[in-house]
């Protein structure tokens, strides 16, 4: 067996490595900071592999590519950050109607509007579920480290590929931009999902058949003719006029995701047994959280982080369960009060309040623990 | 001044051609008006296809939004209905990840140049092989009649109701400029030579472009004052273009102000995925 690969790599660069270790084929995207390194690093990474990497005219064009290169048959990857995601969602709203695998990476940068392009956000958290018009699924990871960009990709990746729709990876400039230690792990030492085969004959192929609660794709070219389209569709993937129809596939886009949030749904918790207070914070906001825990604790009071790495769904059972049993949940996030609606809107008993900041500075721990002995 | 046909064209009328093995005929009748010239497009589209002897399978038709990006729905090939304006970037895809399929294209005038504009001239800088047929109809038809990108000047559209004031762009005058390798003129009215030029088209290696002038009689014939469909084609297909065959031989005043017809440009250009291959990938793998 090859030994573990011990690395220095930027988080972006670590994204790069995960998707290529997913079985990412095919690039498409434009440049956009604080993005840009995924789209260097997979135009180097690719071609050496058999993969192939385009940079398509604007952001569109990136997205509607890599939608064309998975529906052919290959794990694509776009990546962008926030005017680009704002540009997208057309096609990310078309990759779920059409159920058509594929991952976007979002580093998130100051908004709105251009922003602030090299200054770290969360500002895209709402973006991510509600950007695209019209009720659909929405799955977002969120790491927080570099090791864990390179293993949230890789499981946006399966998530995707068995789930049959887009997936977001949602990170902040922050931990995209840092360098830390990485071990990039041995073919197998990760589990990748790879799509399903379809077996049947031609002529019994339906690919939105509603037989299946998650129908196999077959990807274009290879014997199997149909129809894709982003009209309101029957089974055989043409369009329909029938309400009974358009209704029973909008609501099975959604409960493919819904039967399954607890394979879906990913938490770290930090110091939570006992904890009286609670934190509740993704990417670089919960490594600050993560020392403002350990800081409270040290300082004798009951602290604990509650860490989502699946931010949608939202973890509504987590959040509910945790708001039973502590006094207060602070949420700090870089955005002017985004997650904690849903915090609150999950929050059975305990307080919640947020701490937002949006001055393009991250959220440091001193902040925290103000908090956390406020709420005391 | 009636189009001669040869001898040969006869032969070609008299065969019979099942168009059935390549429709999906459940799937009709189509949404097109009576007098539309899409459907006369697509079966010009599916003779030459046929004629080229590309399989099934191996097709991919792919098409924006609009009345002509309604096609794929009608042919029994891996097709793909996707957003107004990105049925080139979603072509694009496909042709990177399967370059031996045969990536067509079919888009209207507004989606091709209007909302796709941007793709369609990189499309066309790449020359990425793709075969993109532009049904122009100088109208958004699915929308109800507004003016387009080809809309001539003065003409009446539901938002043009006092005369277009904007200037039309002229699609293989763009084509050739961005950098297309093929770039053809047909018309609904001159049916074969559409499907010879559409063979062609579909023979080139690279970005093959026809812009194919194909009359939406409910509404650009109707506010325009064009007595029927036969009409409109008789007066922009046949009277409204001139063969490039023919233009030398023509005095100038039965030249003026009509559109060629025919091959316009036709070069040799490294393809976009054989130069990704050879070049960029050989140079990566160090070969």
């Amino acid at each position: 067996m090859v030994e573990n690969k011990r690395k220095l790599l930027q988080g972006n660069e670590a994204c790069v490595e995960g998707a290529i270790y997913a079985g990412c084929r095919f690039y498409a995207g434009y440049p956009i900071t604080p993005s840009t390194e995924i789209a260097e690093g997979m135009s180097v990474r690719l071609p050496k592999i058999g993969g192939r990497f385009i940079q398509m005219e604007d952001e569109i064009g990136g997205i509607a590519a890599a939608i064309g290169g998975s529906l052919a048959g290959l794990k694509s990857l776009t990546a962008t950050s926030g005017p680009g995601f704002s540009l997208k969602q057309e096609a990310l709203g078309y990759a779920c109607i059409a159920e058509i695998p594929l991952v976007i990476v979002n580093v998130m940068r100051g908004g709105p509007s251009t922003g602030y392009p090299t200054g770290p956000s969360q500002s895209d958290i709402m973006q991510a579920k509600w950007g695209t018009h019209g009720d659909h699924p929405a799955i977002a990871v969120t790491p927080a480290y570099v090791q864990e960009i390179h293993s949230e990709t890789v499981r946006a990746f399966n998530l995707a590929e068995r789930f049959r729709t887009p997936v977001v990876v949602l990170y902040d400039e922050t931990v995209g931009h840092m360098r830390e230690p990485i071990i990039l792990p041995p073919p197998g030492a990760l589990e990748v999902i790879d799509r399903e085969k379809v077996t049947c004959k031609p002529d019994e192929y339906f690919p939105y058949d509603e037989r299946f609660e998650i129908p196999p794709l077959a990807p274009f070219g290879t014997g199997y003719r149909f129809h894709v389209t982003g009209l309101n569709h029957k089974k055989d993937g043409f369009p329909t006029n029938d309400s009974k129809q358009i209704g029973a596939g909008n609501e099975r886009i959604m409960k493919k995701i819904d039967n399954h949030l607890d394979e879906i749904w990913k938490n770290e918790e930090v110091d939570l047994a006992d904890a009286e207070i609670a934190v509740f914070a993704i990417g670089s906001t919960a490594r600050s959280a993560r020392y403002a825990v350990k800081e409270a604790r040290s300082q004798g009071i009951k602290a604990g982080l509650l860490r989502p790495l699946t931010i949608w769904p939202f973890p509504d059972k987590a959040v509910t369960e945790l708001s039973k049993r502590v006094k207060a949940i602070i949420v700090p996030e870089l955005n002017l009060g985004q997650m904690v609606l849903e915090v609150q809107r999950c929050s059975k008993k305990a307080e919640v309040t947020g701490i937002h900041r949006v001055d393009g500075e991250p959220i440091n721990p001193g902040q925290i623990i103000e908090a956390i002995k406020k709420a005391r | 001044m009636s189009t001669p046909v040869s001898a040969e064209k006869k032969e070609k009328i008299s065969v019979p051609f099942d168009y059935n093995k390549y429709l999906r005929p459940n799937k009709l009748p189509h949404i097109w008006c009576p007098g539309c010239g899409h459907g006369i497009v697509l079966k010009a589209m599916l003779r030459a296809i046929d004629k080229a002897g590309l399989e099934k399978d191996n097709i991919a038709l792919v098409s924006g939004i609009g009345c002509s990006s309604r096609t794929p729905g009608y042919v029994d090939f891996n097709t793909l209905h996707t957003l107004h304006g990105r049925a080139l970037p979603f072509a694009t895809g496909i042709k990177m990840a399967r370059p031996d399929m045969k990536v067509i294209v079919v888009t209207g005038d507004g989606d091709a140049l209007a909302i796709g504009g941007n793709h369609f001239i990189h499309a066309c800088r790449r020359n990425i092989d793709l075969t993109v047929l532009v049904f122009t109809n100088a109208v958004y038809g699915m929308t109800g009649g507004q003016y387009s990108p080809t809309s001539p000047l003065g003409a009446i559209a539901t938002t043009s109701r006092y005369g277009n004031v904007e200037p039309p762009f002229d699609t293989c005058e763009i084509a050739k400029a961005a950098g297309a390798t093929f770039v053809a003129r047909g018309t609904a009215y001159h049916t074969l030579e559409l499907e010879k030029t559409i063979h062609e088209a579909l023979a080139h290696k690279g970005t093959s472009v026809v812009d194919i002038l194909d009359a939406c009689p409910t509404y650009f014939g109707r506010m325009n004052k064009y007595k029927s469909a036969t009409h409109m084609m008789e007066t922009m297909e046949k009277d409204g273009t001139v063969s490039v065959k023919q233009v030398d031989k023509l005095p100038a005043d039965k030249v003026q102000g009509k559109m060629l017809r025919g091959v316009l440009h036709k070069i040799e250009r490294p393809e976009y995925c054989e130069q990704y291959a050879s070049l960029v990938q050989e140079k990566a793998q160090g070969k």
